[in-house]
C-alpha cells in the first residue's frame, strides 16, 4: 500500500491552516489520511488488486448556536478556504440547534501504539505471494482426501490499511492517532457445489496472520461439509465459532444507546420510564466492553469530537452497566459521556471485546451431547428492535454434533433469534479470539437457538 | 446538453473561488460542471493516465476522473440534526498487463499524480502474474466520445439550504400533531456525480449523474410498546422537482397515523396466506431474489467469499432452461429507464446503456455482464458484447459488475392492487420495505414490511403487525398468479446496494406492479423479553 500517511506534525500544521481560515464562533477540523492496498482472488486467480490513498478533511462550523459541516479531499489553500466558507454559510442558514454542545478545549490523551510497519509494507507483490501460499495450502490441506483438492474453488480477500486520524478545534484541542489493520479471508468450495468452507483472520499486525493455515482450514471445512443432510428446523443447542459470534453480538451493542432507552424505544427501556442500567439482563458469565488501551483491541483513544475515550463496560457479569451517552445526552442526564458519538454504537473506535473462558471450540464440541456447530453467519438484519430480534443464515460449514463429536454436515438454516435473549440462554463460553482489528470474541454455546427454516444454499 | 442556466451556475461557482496555485486552479476546474465536450482538465488527466499505463506496458487501460458532491440534511422532531456538504475528487486507473488486472487511485489530481497511479496500476498488475492462470479477455466495445447528464429541472445541490431545512421541519411538525406520535425523523441525501472515462480503446466520455433520496420515519409510543413507520420514498435519478412532488409536509399526518395505528394492530397468526405485495414492498424482493442471482460474476463464483454465489449456475444448465417462476414473470434489465438510479449513457467501461430480458415468461434467459465476463457466455447467448453493468462507487474503487435496473414488467390486463384484493379470499397485503435477508445463493429469503392488512373475502378487514414472509425463490415466483397492469407500475430503489471486497455501494432502481403469491409462509416476529 502507498506510504503516504500524514504524520502528527503535518496533520497539526494542516489543521492549524484550516482553523486560521475560519471566522466562525467555533470550528472543528477532522482529518483522515488513508492508504490502502487490497488483493481479491477467485477461481485460483487474482481478480482485482489495487492501491489507493486519500486524505479527507471535515470542517464543522458553529455560529450563533447553529452548526454545519463540509468535507473535502482537496487540501490546497483555495479549496480549503472554499470548504471553510461553505461550512460557515451552511451554518448561518441552518436553524439554531437546541442540542448544541460547545466544542472541546485541550484534552489529555494516552497514546495507543496501533501501527505496524509489516502492514504498511504489504505491497502488491507481497500480497500476491500470500495469496499464492493460501491457495496452495487450500489445495493440499492434509488428511484424508475424498476428492482431488486441486479441484477446489478458492476465493478470498486480503486488505491492508493504514489510517492517520486527527481532530482539532478552535479552542486548542488537538488529537492524533495512527493505526494499521489487515485482514485475510477465504472461501473454499468443492467442484460439485455441495461443500463450502470459510476461514478468516485479522488484526493490527500482519505477522499474526498465517495464510497457509487459513487456506487449509477453509479447505478442510469445504471437504467436511460436502453433501449436507437436512435436519428439521427448530430449537437447538448451538456452538457459534468466534467469527459467528462476531457477526451476531454487534447487533446487540447497536441497541446500547442511552437516549433511545430513555425515550422508551429500545430493548433497554424500563417499563414505566428510564433505562435498565443496573439490571441483570443476561447470563452472569457475560462481560462486554470497549477499551482503546486493551492490548487485544488497540483502539483509537478519542472520538470524532476529540473526547478522550476510556474503558467502558457495557455489560458486567450479566448486569447492564452502561449505555452509550453522547455529550448532549450525558449533560442532560447528569452523567459522564461515553463518547463514540453516542448516536448508536456501530463501529466504536475504542473497539469491542466479549470476555470469556478458556475452552477451545473443540472442547465445547466434546462436551455437547447434541447440537449444531456454526462457522459463520450471513445477511443479518433486524426484525424487531423491542427485543433486538434479528434474522440471518448459517454459512460455509454447518455441522451436527452428536455425543461430543461432529457427526455430519447439515444444510444451512435461517434463524430468528436475539443476541440479548441468546446471552440469557448461555450454556458455555469459549476463549476470546481476535477476529479483526478492534474486535475480540469467544465461541459461545447457546441453548434453544431458533432455526426457523432450511436453506438450500451452500 | 448544457443549458444557459447551467452556464450561469458554473460561472457563479467559479466567481466565489479564490485564485490560487496551479493545483487549485485544476481543482476548481474539476468542480465545474461538464459542458458538451466534457471537462478539458479531466479529459487531459484521464488521457495522460492511460497513455502512461500504455507506456509502462499495459495492453489495456482505463482511467476515471470522479468528482462527487453530496449533501445531507437531517431533522428530528423540531430540530435539524445535521447539515453537511461533501466533495471528493480523484482519479482511478485500471490496467491489464499479461492478462492480469491492476488498479491504483489517488486524490492527487495533478498530471504527475495521474501518471504515478497509472504506473502503479501497471506494477500491481505485474505482481498478480505469479498467481494468474486465466488471462483477462475483454468483450469488444466500440470507441465512443460524448457527454450525458441526468435530465432534471432543478439540480438538488443548487437548491437553497433554507428550503431543504424548511421542508423537513414542516414534515416533522405535521407528523408530531398526530396523537401518540412522539418522534419524527426526516432527511435528504442529494448527489451530483461527474465522471470522465478514457480508455485505450479510444473512448472518452463525461457524464453527470443527479440523484435524490428523501427519507421519513415516525415512531409512536404506547403502553410498554413502540411502533415505527417508514414511508417508502423511493430514491431516484431525478431533480429537486421529484422531492417537492412527494409533498412530505402534506402527507406526513397520514404516514404518522399509520405508526399510531400499528400500536393497536392485531399480531398476525402464523400460517400460509395468499400474499399481495404492493410495489413499495415487491421491488426489494425482486432486487434480492432476481437481481443478485442473475449477476454473472456471482454465478461464476467471484463473490463466493463475500456476497455469495447464485443458484442460477452453471450458465450452460440455466440459460433458456431454468423455470424461475410463473408465466406471468417477465423481468427486464436496463440502464435506460427515466428517473431510474442506474440510468446512464455509458457504463464505467464505456459500454452503451441498453435494455435486455433476464427472464421471459418465467424462464431464465440471460445474465448481467461486464466486459471481462461476457465472453464466458457468448457461445450460449450469442451476445458478443457486455450488457454494460460496470460501475465503481468512487474514483478510488475499482469498477466491477453491478446491478442495472431490474424490473417486473406489467401484465397484459390493466388491473390494480384493488382488483387483486377483490379477487382474494384470505390474504395479507404488505406495503413498504421492512426487514430483508436472503441466503448467499439466493434461495431462502425472509422479508417484512411497514404496514400489513388482512384480506378476507375480497376486502381489507384490518391492520396486522409482526408480519414477515419466508419463501424459497423459485417456489415463490412460481406461485405468482396475478399481477397488476401498466398503470400500477412503480419505481422503487436504493442508494445502498452492497457488494464486493472492499465493499462498494451502488444505486439501483426496480420497477414493478403489485402481484399476488399463493400460500406463502407467514411468521410472527414478536418475542417477549
Amino acid at each position: 500500500m502507498p506510504d503516504t500517511l500524514m504524520n502528527r506534525e503535518n496533520m497539526q500544521a494542516l489543521a492549524k491552516r484550516v482553523l486560521a481560515m475560519s471566522t466562525a464562533d467555533e470550528t472543528r477540523v477532522n482529518i483522515s489520511s488513508d492508504a490502502s492496498g487490497n488483493t481479491r482472488f477467485a477461481a485460483g486467480d487474482i481478480t482485482t488488486s489495487g492501491d489507493t490513498d486519500n486524505t479527507v478533511i471535515s470542517i464543522t462550523s458553529t455560529v450563533d448556536g447553529r452548526r454545519a459541516s463540509t468535507t473535502t479531499n482537496l487540501i490546497d489553500d483555495a479549496s480549503l478556504k472554499r470548504a471553510v466558507d461553505t461550512a460557515l454559510r451552511l451554518a448561518k442558514l441552518s436553524p439554531r440547534d437546541p442540542e448544541l454542545v460547545p466544542e472541546l478545549g485541550p484534552q489529555q490523551y494516552r497514546d495507543v501504539s496501533a501501527s505496524n510497519s509489516d502492514v504498511s509494507s504489504l505491497n502488491a507483490t507481497a500480497r500476491a505471494h500470500a495469496v499464492e501460499q493460501l491457495i496452495s495450502a487450500a489445495r493440499s490441506p492434509g488428511g484424508a482426501m475424498p476428492i482431488d483438492p486441486a479441484s477446489l474453488f478458492v476465493a478470498g480477500f486480503l486488505e491492508a490499511n493504514g489510517t492517520a486520524s486527527g481532530v482539532a478545534t478552535s479552542k486548542g484541542l488537538f488529537a492524533y492517532h495512527a493505526s494499521t489493520d489487515v485482514s485475510l479471508s477465504c472461501t473454499a468450495r468443492t467442484p460439485d457445489g455441495t461443500g463450502s468452507g470459510y476461514a478468516s483472520s485479522g488484526g493490527r499486525s500482519w505477522t499474526s496472520i498465517d495464510p497457509s493455515a487459513l487456506g487449509r482450514r477453509a479447505a478442510q471445512k469445504a471437504l467436511a461439509s460436502r453433501n449436507p443432510v437436512a435436519i428439521e428446523p427448530g430449537r437447538y443447542t448451538v456452538i457459534l465459532e468466534p467469527r459467528a459470534v462476531a457477526d451476531f453480538i454487534p447487533g446487540l451493542v447497536g441497541s446500547l444507546n442511552a437516549r433511545s432507552a430513555d425515550e422508551g424505544r429500545s430493548a433497554f427501556s424500563r417499563k414505566g420510564g428510564g433505562t435498565k442500567i443496573g439490571e441483570k439482563i443476561v447470563d452472569e458469565r457475560v462481560t462486554l466492553l470497549s477499551d482503546p488501551f486493551d492490548p487485544d483491541l488497540l483502539g483509537q483513544p478519542f472520538d470524532a469530537d476529540g473526547l478522550p475515550l476510556k474503558r467502558v463496560v457495557w455489560i458486567e457479569n450479566g448486569v447492564l452497566k452502561n449505555l452509550a451517552y453522547s455529550r448532549f445526552w450525558a449533560q442532560k442526564q447528569g452523567v459522564e459521556p461515553t463518547g463514540g458519538g453516542g448516536g448508536g454504537f456501530g463501529r466504536n473506535p475504542a473497539g469491542l471485546k466479549l470476555t470469556g473462558g478458556s475452552k477451545s471450540v473443540d472442547q465445547l464440541v466434546a462436551e455437547t451431547q447434541r447440537g449444531v456447530l456454526v462457522t459463520h453467519f450471513f445477511y443479518i438484519r433486524s426484525l424487531d428492535q423491542r427485543t433486538v430480534l434479528l434474522t440471518g443464515l448459517t454459512r460455509d460449514g454447518t455441522f451436527l454434533i452428536e455425543n461430543g463429536k461432529i457427526s455430519k454436515s447439515i444444510k444451512n438454516f435461517r434463524w430468528n433469534d436475539s443476541p440479548l435473549l441468546s446471552l440469557a440462554r448461555l450454556a458455555d463460553i469459549g476463549k476470546p479470539e481476535p477476529i479483526e482489528a478492534g474486535l475480540v470474541m469467544p465461541a459461545l454455546k447457546i441453548n434453544d437457538f431458533t432455526f426457523s427454516s432450511l436453506s438450500d444454499a451452500v | 446538453m448544457t443549458s444557459r442556466r447551467d452556464f450561469l451556475r458554473t460561472t457563479a461557482l467559479g466567481a466565489v473561488a479564490v485564485a490560487g496555485t496551479a493545483h487549485a486552479a485544476r481543482a476548481e476546474s474539476l468542480l465545474r460542471k461538464s459542458n458538451d465536450s466534457g471537462d478539458p482538465m479531466a479529459n487531459e488527466l484521464a488521457l495522460a493516465a492511460i497513455q502512461a499505463a500504455k507506456d509502462a506496458g499495459a495492453s489495456y487501460s482505463d482511467a476515471r476522473v470522479g468528482r462527487y458532491r453530496r449533501q445531507f440534511v437531517a431533522a428530528r422532531e423540531h430540530q435539524i440534526t445535521g447539515v453537511s456538504d461533501s466533495e471528493s475528487f480523484g482519479i482511478g486507473v485500471r490496467a491489464v498487463v499479461n492478462g492480469a488486472w491492476g488498479f491504483a487511485a489517488t486524490r492527487d489530481v495533478s498530471r504527475a499524480g495521474a501518471v504515478r497511479v497509472a504506473q502503479e496500476a501497471v506494477q500491481v498488475a505485474r505482481a498478480a502474474r505469479s498467481v494468474q492462470r486465466t488471462p483477462v479477455v475483454l468483450a469488444p466495445t466500440p470507441a465512443v466520445t460524448g457527454t450525458w447528464r441526468t435530465p432534471v429541472q432543478q439540480d438538488p445541490i443548487d437548491i437553497a439550504i433554507e428550503d431543504k431545512v424548511a421542508l423537513l421541519l414542516a414534515a416533522n411538525e405535521a407528523a408530531l400533531k398526530v396523537p401518540g406520535v412522539r418522534f419524527a425523523n426526516s432527511g435528504l441525501a442529494l448527489l451530483r456525480e461527474e465522471k470522465t472515462l478514457a480508455t485505450t480503446d479510444g473512448t472518452l466520455v463525461t457524464q453527470t449523474f443527479i440523484r435524490v433520496g428523501p427519507s421519513f420515519t415516525v415512531t409512536a409510543i404506547g403502553d410498554g410498546d413502540f411502533q415505527s413507520y417508514t414511508e417508502e420514498l423511493a430514491p431516484r435519478g431525478s431533480g429537486w422537482e421529484y422531492v417537492t412532488s412527494l409533498d412530505m409536509p402534506g402527507n406526513a399526518p397520514k404516514w404518522a397515523a399509520l405508526a399510531a395505528e400499528k400500536l393497536t394492530a392485531r399480531s398476525v397468526e402464523v400460517g400460509r396466506y395468499d400474499l399481495i405485495l404492493d410495489p413499495t414492498n415487491l421491488w426489494l424482493t425482486i432486487h434480492e431474489s432476481i437481481g443478485h442471482p442473475t449477476e454473472l460474476d456471482r454465478a461464476r463464483g467471484y463473490e463466493a467469499n463475500y456476497a455469495g454465489t447464485s443458484f442460477v449456475a452453471p450458465p450452460e444448465k440455466m440459460m433458456g432452461k431454468l423455470k424461475y417462476g410463473s408465466r406471468l414473470m417477465n423481468i427486464q434489465a436496463d440502464r435506460v429507464q427515466n428517473d431510474s438510479l442506474s440510468r446512464c449513457a455509458w457504463d464505467d467501461e464505456g459500454v452503451a446503456a441498453e435494455s435486455w430480458m433476464l427472464i421471459k415468461d418465467g424462464i431464465f434467459h440471460d445474465y448481467q455482464t461486464v466486459r471481462d465476463q461476457a465472453p464466458a457466455i457468448a457461445s450460449l447467448n450469442g451476445v458478443n458484447h457486455s450488457h454494460g453493468c460496470s460501475f465503481a462507487d468512487s474514483w478510488d474503487s475499482v469498477q466491477f459488475q453491478r446491478m442495472p435496473n431490474v424490473s417486473l414488467l406489467p401484465g397484459e390486463r390493466d388491473s390494480t392492487i384493488d382488483d387483486i384484493i377483490a379477487d382474494t379470499d384470505r390474504g395479507i397485503v404488505i406495503k413498504n420495505r421492512g426487514s430483508w435477508s436472503i441466503d448467499q445463493q439466493r434461495y431462502n429469503f425472509q422479508f417484512s414490511g411497514q404496514v400489513f392488512y388482512e384480506v378476507r373475502k375480497g376486502k381489507i378487514t384490518g391492520m396486522l403487525k409482526d408480519v414477515a414472509y419466508q419463501a424459497r425463490t423459485p417456489d415463490f415466483w412460481g406461485s405468482m398468479d396475478m399481477i397488476g397492469g401498466k398503470r400500477s407500475y412503480w419505481l422503487g430503489g436504493t442508494f445502498s446496494d452492497g457488494k464486493g471486497q472492499p465493499g462498494q455501494s451502488s444505486s439501483v432502481s426496480h420497477g414493478c406492479v403489485p402481484a399476488r403469491f399463493r400460500q406463502v409462509n407467514i411468521i410472527n416476529t414478536a418475542r417477549s423479553v
